[in-house]
């Protein structure tokens, strides 16, 4: 087990008025994503619990390019991870700031 | 007096050496060695039909128990090296050169055999290729193959699993050469008529139906969302923005995640109709339910899929079929027809360099060519246009004369960033050189060359290389869909913006994918089950594939 906490300014507030989601599930390979509207407007937190030791170096950079792509401003994401791929963690961000925008 | 026909003479002596253990053109199964004995010479080449699917097993096994001291050196010729057999051949000296196309199951032994020196190996080709050299320098002098069934004269029925027979009995009968076939049964007549009775000069009985394996039925159970995601890209930035109406799909779960999207996906963006109609297929049990939902036209076939025989036999406005109502397929016609009359190639690799070579070999594993190379390739000969290809013509050379610029086969190659077991599917440089350094073969094997893909598509992306005019860019473009392998990593970010804002490489947001749809719910089968529900009850899975 290995926690990492990641901190980032987003350029933009996250679209929606959703206060919390959750998508994907605890299983090898894969990972579940807590997100909760909690923040102030551009601050962003990202919390990853995960069952891989020694991806910090990858988790940076997957959520880096997470926060330039989607701007999740005031988001708070929860991450319990079993080990899944960066695409895999890269699909679960993208849903979880989908579905705290509500209906398109 | 100089003599013309000493081959058809060898032949014909050799033919009544060979009768001496038939009844007419019937040997009994145990005697297939001793005809085998009677008919082969010492560096004789033979084709032992073993093709993707349908093997020549008892014959393979025959083969194997001859007399070493009396058959040896053989040069075998043929598609596919797929039995234990087919290599035991070489262990035991009786065979000592190949030239082949595939060896899927014998991957890793052959890559041990050719390192250890047990094979002279001529050359891996493609499928189209080596039946070529099969009409120029790789003639067989003796083809072994498989039937369903004969009648008495050697009339044969070769079932839905025609794939490569004729084309190897053509070579053989009308250049002086034996065929012999194996046959799951001798009947009073044949339901047809694949192959006339004049071209086969024996026919051995098998107690138990030749070997085929199902190659191409995948689990939509084992589809994960990242391939989901990656099947859309593909339907919306290719499949819709070229009309790419006649295709050919390779096999893999990404090809069959799209074939499963296209009546749900495919059908929410309105393109039924106007896209996927025509291919040159096997019948992939995952195309069920688009043929079902309307959406396919016609397929023709490479070979047959386990399970699809009845399902084919109903839906015969879709497939070629024959007089008794069964699949006829045709490996060398259906290669042909990917290869001139397919606007788009789809499939996926094991690796993919810096340039888009991708190759399935690897250092312990040569699975050889197959078909890929063939339908993943521009066909310089190609003169009838379409709107795909025209298109795709003028991304590549914007500025040429629109009358004489010739048009571009779209082969896209599509994967997953990390493949099986997290092995990244782009490497700064392909295992197949590394091998061909080290076996010192004059060519590295790749499987389709970087400059004729036109498209790579990952869960990241689509990087389009016909919008690429340097090497450097062509680079970038396909870091700039790589994703989390080193590769990906090693990207130059401003220039990858910068292709991204050209529309050379496009991300799912750019294309209004959204990445809720990325879900096990959008597959239009989740499970084996589903399909054979689809099917009215047609499709009968193997029982590898059954879990109820």
């Amino acid at each position: 087990m290995e926690d990492l906490s990641l901190h980032h300014l987003a350029p933009q507030p996250a679209k929606g008025a959703q206060k919390m989601a959750i998508v994907g599930v605890v299983a090898s390979g894969n990972l579940e994503v807590l997100v909760e509207r909690v923040l102030s407007d551009l601050e962003c937190l990202i919390e990853i619990r995960t069952a891989a030791e020694g991806f910090g170096e990858v988790w940076n950079a997957v959520v880096a390019d997470f926060v330039e792509r989607y701007s999740p401003g005031g988001l708070k994401f929860s991450i319990n991870d079993g080990g899944a791929r960066p695409d895999t963690v890269s699909l679960r961000l993208a849903q979880a700031v989908r579905l705290m925008e509500g209906e398109q | 007096m100089a003599t013309w026909q000493l081959k058809r003479e060898g032949r014909d002596t050799l033919i009544q050496a060979g009768s001496a253990v038939a009844k007419g053109k019937i040997v009994e199964a145990r005697d297939a060695p001793r005809l085998l004995e009677a008919i082969l010479r010492p560096g004789d080449r033979v084709c032992l039909e073993g093709d993707n699917q349908k093997q020549a097993d008892l014959l393979s096994a025959a083969l194997l128990a001859v007399d070493p001291a009396k058959v040896n050196n053989l040069h075998m010729v043929q598609s596919g090296v797929v039995l234990p057999e087919h290599l035991d051949v070489f262990e035991r000296g009786i065979a000592k050169k190949l030239d082949y196309a595939y060896s899927g199951p014998q991957s890793a032994r052959i890559a041990m055999m050719l390192f250890g020196g047990k094979i002279e190996l001529g050359a891996v080709h493609t499928y189209l290729e080596l039946f070529a050299r099969y009409f120029i320098d790789l003639t067989p002098n003796v083809a072994l193959i498989a039937a369903v069934s004969a009648d008495r004269d050697g009339n044969l029925y070769t079932g839905p699993n025609t794939e490569d027979t004729p084309t190897v009995v053509e070579a053989t009968a009308f250049k002086d050469g034996i065929v012999v076939a194996q046959v799951n049964q001798i009947v009073d007549k044949v339901p047809r008529v694949d192959i006339p009775a004049d071209r086969v000069h024996f026919i051995v009985e098998a107690e138990k139906p030749f070997f085929v394996e199902p190659l191409f039925t995948r689990d939509p159970a084992a589809i994960t969302e990242g391939q989901i995601l990656t099947a859309m890209l593909a339907i919306k930035g290719i499949y819709a923005a070229y009309g790419v109406q006649r295709l050919n799909h390779g096999i893999g779960f990404s090809t069959a995640a799209i074939e499963l999207l296209l009546p749900t996906y495919g059908e929410r963006l309105g393109l039924k109709g106007k896209v996927a109609s025509r291919f040159a297929l096997n019948p992939h049990p995952a195309l069920i339910p688009a043929i079902e939902s309307g959406w396919v036209t016609q397929i023709h076939s490479f070979g047959s899929e386990v399970g699809m025989e009845d399902y084919i036999r109903a839906r015969s406005d879709i497939y070629f079929t024959g007089a008794d109502g069964a699949l006829r397929s045709n490996r060398a016609f259906s290669q042909t027809a990917g290869l001139y009359a397919c606007d788009m190639f789809i499939g996926s690799t094991l690796q993919i360099d810096l340039q888009g070579n991708s190759s399935t070999v690897t250092t312990s594993r040569i699975a050889g060519f197959g078909g890929a190379p063939n339908m993943g390739a521009d066909a310089r000969g190609r003169r009838h246009p379409s709107e795909p290809w025209l298109k795709a013509g003028q991304e590549a050379d914007p500025d040429g004369q629109p009358l004489l610029r010739r048009g571009r086969k779209l082969v896209v190659q599509i994967g997953e960033t990390f493949g099986e077991k997290n092995v990244p599917l782009f490497v700064e440089k392909l295992d197949a050189v590394e091998l061909a350094d080290k076996l010192k073969l004059d060519l590295a094997p790749v499987m389709i060359y970087g400059d004729d893909v036109t498209h790579i598509v990952t869960e990241e992306g689509i990087a389009n290389l016909l919008l690429c005019r340097t090497s450097d860019e062509r680079e970038q473009a396909i870091r700039g869909v790589a994703g989390y392998t080193d590769v990906g990593r090693g990207r130059d970010k401003r220039q990858v913006q910068n292709l991204r804002e050209r529309g050379v490489i496009r991300r799912p947001e750019d294309l209004g994918i959204d990445p809720l749809d990325a879900d096990r719910s959008m597959l239009a089968a989740r499970s084996i089950k589903d399909l054979v529900r689809w099917s009215g009850g047609l499709y009968t899975p193997p029982s590898k594939f059954r879990n109820w």
